[in-house]
């Protein structure tokens, strides 16, 4: 009798459950963000000696502090291996994944997750030690490559030479400074990435120019940040986060004149609208009305970020390319803030 | 009896609560758990493979592929780890001093550092240290193949020279889940059949000395039987050596064994044996000083008195600690991702894991492989060990 | 005279002494030319040390430790030490060995950490040398709360509430298990202290830090935990939690009930068939999934989690061993004198048990503090973890060498002194028996 009671009991302590609520109510009664990134790709998120998290992708969390505390500090980040990250992301660990994650259809869709957007275009890559006289990845039948291990690099690898009709010999390592490391000691004849990795490798060797990186690109890589399923006005905060970003530097506002520019209505009434001077756009997805006046001041515009972290004056040394906003012919394009 | 009733219910409580969270956790996220996709096309290549794959088979071919080569690295290191630690356990007994101290040194060194420090740090000694294909090339070249030019060690592996055979007699299927070549088959059949038949020819000698007090001369018949046969089969299938060559990127031909492979198995083997050697001389030393007293005194040199007196019974205190030390060395061949080498935990746990996005499933099954060759290697030693056993009447 | 022939009639010379004695020359003799097998390996391994010494010795030595980058360091070297020098560049080990320590714990907080460890040692030493005070030993009780608040910071509510609810829990077991008898007191205790872990110390911590005071410092999140510190306290956590659980498992296989018997050689035995890697992909990928919806732990609290269970299963072995060792009489002594089964066990048993175990279990520790490095592979900076992110910092690229045997040689001083310490104690059990 007793003993049903008790089963009873454990049974009741144990049928609990909670209901997710809303993401930014959560971020904001914690007092910060949390955001997950790479365990370490320079120029993208690394953590510096000082133990501070720097790179692209930590901007953008930056970014996204910024627009909700008005503190680009207000951010905690986590790094997550490529294994864990949609788990990581799934279960809640962090609100926001920023880790060079390419966008495709089944991670979008079978593995539930929203990407908010495209901040970098990448594209796999091939690079080679230049006295090897390779001048096209279609030469390469019969070489070792060395690729970074559960990504959809991987995958790419593998079609391009089946599809071409050539062998190769694949080298999985499980983290990028690793592969560097053998690729320099020629443990493989070519090192396949996302150019924007080959050209951070490329930059870290001794003498750049024994390296080439070949012509073709082999894949589509668009980067950007993702959440959750579920929580829409989450996506919709992350998603014109990084729009604005990129409105700011369409219309030249930068961290030095955005106070300026925000101290009274402009002639641009798009700028108005963002930096909240005119009308009450914020309120529609529940930031203050200054949101992006801090973030822009704090962080800088998608250009500002762009060569900060990996600009032509940083060791990565990438060009603008096809990263380059649409009016200077490339792919960078936000929707109208209106 | 009511303390079994509420542990059992406390139990079944515990793992159905796992279970409902379970549930209701993949129900949120959308999934649920199957395992079609082990037969979708897996996408992407394995380097080292002992049988037919390519990156249109199936993930569960993908597993199979892994589970081959968490095999081979296992019974490798297996076989090494206990061959040396046999050897400097005995040493670090011997009265040589500097021998002993030399064996004391590579004992506290490889048993006081992480396995997996020792893993990364060997592949790093083959990558840098070891000759890379171009240097080979030339008309002078830096690097020559050893071994009258049939072994080429670079720090992409190492090639030896291959078994061919001219006139071969082809592969043959089994189940048309993977194929073995029919060489092999006959050759290991008159091998076999050789030791079989020698071995009946020194149990009639041993009769034969038992009746009369005098044992034939048999060695070379049995030398004879066991090499002969094999030796000609060779010569009618046309055997002949590949050896490796260095063509395009690569060297090509011979028997290919990467450095992955090799770093993780000098590690793995260097590592077990600091604990064998200690597990077997715990052993030699629980022998009692009498028996090599009695053996000196029947007139047996140290050598023999080692073979025939301390190890067989040293031998019953060394086999189940050296059975954990196997399954130690197999579970910790699967940190094997650490330098690339393409084992289950590598596929199935690994690529698998990351590309279908089936957490769940893939390590669940991962575990249960494992699991599954874990009891396998004990229920063999404990087999084995219960054939030495003192037969107590 | 007799004719007795075969008595000696005069005395001989006498000998030289054995050559073993006093002379060095002898002991050399003796010991490493004592044959022609025996000097071959002799000189074969005498060649090998001096060539290992004459490789690694100049590497180590002729090096630099004040270069900002390998770059540096490679151009200082040679011009040091003269043309083709390649030493070490233990200048990154100079740069980041507080990083290697202490992960990215803040820097002013450091001599929480120290203090952490300093009282870890504390803690340990009536455990390991039995001949202290036994008074310490609620030092020790108390320790992994104390360390757990200095780690983390915050309020100490949250500790202090979780072990006074394991003290009530167990005084409640220890009021009921006299008047009610044991499985009462044993579920009563037990549900106790899970409806205070689940539904009150973190209401009752959060009104006492709001309404009366604080007592909170800095909080350290977890992401800033790593190196050394991060393996030392994964395996400290884990063997001072899996010792209770494993003991529990131990006394159950050893039962004669069949179905909890049969459930603890069942957890035993799948723990130990699988590599502890699946059980870290476990914590890191799938704990989630088993837990209610909604809850999330941080990743060290779930690896820990882990390896506790983990660690359990070799401690039940160990203690399996040392219950096996102990003579049949000290159970029948129980029995015979009316000590119910707890009582027996915790009085007679255990203490004897444990203390034959003590070498066992500093081994399994050891096994399971070297084993804290596979966390680096679920992307946790541990001191390989770390190594790595340095090795990907651009000033440092191409490093390799300095770190693994910097990691190395810490992870050896640890692991040797505690074999030591093991091998003492298996020393003095051993005349403790005979």
């Amino acid at each position: 009798m007793k003993i049903r009671f008790l089963i009873a009991a454990i049974a009741a302590v144990f049928v609990t459950g909670s209901a997710y609520s809303a993401t930014l109510d959560d971020v904001m009664a914690r007092g910060n963000l949390e955001c997950g990134v790479s365990t370490g790709l320079v120029g993208f998120a690394s953590p510096d000696a000082e133990g501070e998290w720097e790179g692209f992708d930590v901007d953008y969390c930056r970014a996204l502090a910024a627009a909700i505390f008005g503190d680009s500090n207000a951010v905690e980040f986590t790094p997550v291996s490529t294994k864990n990250r949609f788990t990581a992301l799934a279960a809640g660990e962090f609100d926001i994944l920023a880790r060079n994650t390419t966008w495709t259809f089944s991670r979008d869709t079978d593995l539930k997750q929203t990407f908010l957007g495209i901040n970098f275009y990448d594209g796999q890559g091939f690079m080679v030690r230049a006295d090897l006289g390779v001048s096209s990845a279609s030469e390469l039948d019969g070489a070792s490559v060395c690729i970074q291990t559960g990504t959809t690099t991987e995958l790419n690898l593998a079609d391009f030479f089946r599809v071409n009709g050539m062998s190769y010999e694949p080298v999985p390592i499980e983290d990028n400074a690793e592969a560097k490391e053998q690729f320099f000691a020629q443990a493989c004849d070519a090192y396949t990435t996302d150019r924007s990795g080959l050209a951070s490798t490329r930059a870290a060797a001794e003498n750049l120019d024994d390296y080439v990186v070949l012509p073709e690109v082999v894949s589509k890589e668009p980067l950007g940040p993702l959440v959750r399923h579920g929580d829409d006005q989450w996506a919709d905060i992350g998603r014109w986060v990084l729009n604005a970003l990129i409105i700011a530097e369409e219309k030249g506002l930068t961290s030095a004149n955005v106070r300026e520019m925000a101290s009274a209505p402009t002639n641009d009434p798009e700028i108005n609208r963002l930096l909240g001077t005119e009308g009450t756009y914020a309120d529609m997805v529940g930031l203050p009305n200054d949101w992006a006046v801090h973030m822009i001041e704090q962080v800088g515009n998608y250009g500002e970020i762009f060569e900060r972290n990996i600009g032509v004056n940083t060791p990565i040394g990438l060009t603008r390319g096809v990263n380059d906003l649409w009016t200077n012919g490339g792919l960078i394009y936000a929707p109208p803030y209106r | 009896m009511t303390i079994q009733i509420v542990a059992l219910a406390g139990f079944m409580l515990l793992i159905s609560w796992l279970i409902s969270n379970t549930i209701q956790n993949l129900e949120t996220l959308g999934k649920g758990v199957e395992l079609w996709f082990l037969f979708e096309p897996s996408s992407y290549d394995i380097n080292q493979k002992l049988i037919d794959y390519s990156s249109r088979s199936t993930h569960l071919r993908a597993a199979f592929v892994g589970l081959i080569n968490t095999l081979i690295i296992a019974v490798l290191g297996c076989v090494t780890a206990t061959v040396m630690g046999i050897a400097i356990g005995i040493l670090r007994l011997s009265n040589n001093w500097i021998v002993a101290k030399i064996m004391t040194c590579w004992v506290e060194i490889f048993r006081n550092v992480p396995v997996l420090l020792w893993i990364v740090f060997t592949m790093a000694v083959l990558i840098e240290s070891l000759p890379r294909p171009a240097t080979f090339r030339g008309d002078n070249p830096e690097s020559s193949l050893l071994f009258w030019d049939s072994v080429a060690v670079t720090n992409r592996g190492t090639y030896l020279p291959e078994p061919l055979f001219g006139n071969g007699l082809g592969d043959i299927g089994i189940f048309g889940i993977f194929e073995i070549s029919l060489d092999l088959v006959a050759f290991l059949t008159v091998l076999f059949a050789g030791i079989f038949v020698s071995n009946m020819i020194k149990k009639r000698a041993d009769k034969k000395q038992q009746a009369t007090g005098h044992r034939p001369l048999v060695w070379p018949y049995r030398i004879a039987v066991v090499v002969i046969p094999p030796i000609i089969l060779l010569y009618i299938l046309g055997f002949y050596l590949g050896k490796p060559e260095l063509k395009g990127f690569n060297f090509q031909g011979g028997v290919y064994l990467r450095n992955s492979l090799i770093a993780l198995w000098i590690a793995l083997s260097f590592y077990t044996s600091a604990f064998i050697a200690e597990i077997v001389r715990a052993g030699i030393l629980a022998v009692s000083k009498g028996q090599t007293e009695a053996a000196y005194s029947l007139g047996l040199r140290p050598g023999l008195t080692m073979n025939l007196i301390i190890l067989p019974q040293a031998l019953r205190v060394i086999i189940p600690p050296l059975i954990s030390q196997f399954l130690n060395l197999t579970k910790n061949s699967s940190l094997a991702i650490s330098v690339g080498y393409m084992d289950i935990t590598g596929t199935l746990g690994g690529i698998t894991l990351n590309q279908t996005g089936r957490e769940l499933e893939s390590i669940l099954l991962l575990m249960l492989v494992f699991l599954g060759i874990s009891l396998g290697i004990s229920a063999v030693m404990n087999w084995y060990n219960s054939t030495v056993k003192i037969k107590e009447r | 005279m007799s004719d007795h022939s075969f008595v000696r009639t005069e005395m001989l010379g006498s000998q030289a002494p054995p050559m073993m004695e006093g002379s060095v020359l002898g002991w050399i003799r003796y010991n490493l030319f004592s044959g022609p097998l025996n000097s071959l390996l002799t000189i074969i391994s005498g060649l090998l040390v001096v060539y290992l010494l004459a490789e690694i010795l100049p590497w180590v030595f002729l090096s630099s430790w004040t270069a900002t980058s390998l770059r540096e360091c490679r151009e200082v070297i040679p011009l040091t030490y003269g043309e083709g020098t390649t030493g070490a560049c233990w200048a990154v080990i100079r740069e980041r060995y507080l990083q290697l320590f202490y992960g990215f714990y803040p820097r002013e907080l450091y001599w929480r950490v120290n203090l952490t460890f300093i009282m870890m040692l504390i803690a340990l030493a009536p455990i390991l040398f039995p001949k202290l005070p036994r008074q310490m030993l609620y030092f020790s009780g108390v320790y992994p709360f104390l360390g757990y608040w200095l780690l983390w910071g915050g309020t100490i509510w949250t500790p202090f509430l979780t072990l006074a609810g394991l003290i009530v829990g167990y005084l409640v077991f220890n009021f009921l298990n006299e008047k009610r008898g044991l499985l009462i007191g044993t579920i009563v205790g037990t549900l106790l202290i899970i409806f205070w872990f689940l539904f009150g110390v973190i209401p009752v911590s959060v009104f006492l830090s709001e309404n009366v005071t604080p007592l909170a410092i800095e909080i350290v999140e977890s992401e800033q935990f790593g190196g050394f510190t991060l393996s030392v306290i994964i395996g400290a956590t884990g063997i001072a939690a899996s010792l209770p659980i494993g003991i529990l498992l131990a006394l159950g296989r050893k039962s004669d009930l069949l179905i909890v018997k049969s459930l603890c050689v069942g957890f035993i035995e799948f723990i130990r068939g699988v590599p502890l890697i699946t059980l870290l992909f476990v914590a890191s990928t799938l704990l989630n999934y088993f837990l209610p919806p909604g809850t999330n732990f941080d990743i060290i609290l779930r690896v820990v989690i882990m390896v506790t269970l983990f660690a359990a299963a070799y401690m039940a072995e160990v203690i399996r061993g040392g219950l096996a060792a102990l003579p049949r009489g000290q159970y029948e002594a129980g029995d015979a004198l009316g000590l119910d089964y707890w009582k027996s066990m915790r009085l007679i048993v255990l203490p004897q048990a444990l203390k034959i175990s003590i070498p066992g279990i500093v081994s399994t520790f050891i096994g399971l503090f070297k084993d804290t490095t596979l966390v680096s592979i679920i992307g946790l900076l541990d001191p390989i973890g770390l190594s790595r992110a340095i090795r990907s910092d651009t000033a440092w690229n191409g490093i390799v060498w300095e770190l693994y045997a910097f990691v190395a040689a810490v992870f050896f001083v640890f692991c040797f002194a505690m074999s030591r310490y093991s091998i003492y104690l298996e020393k003095k059990l051993e005349t403790g028996h005979r």
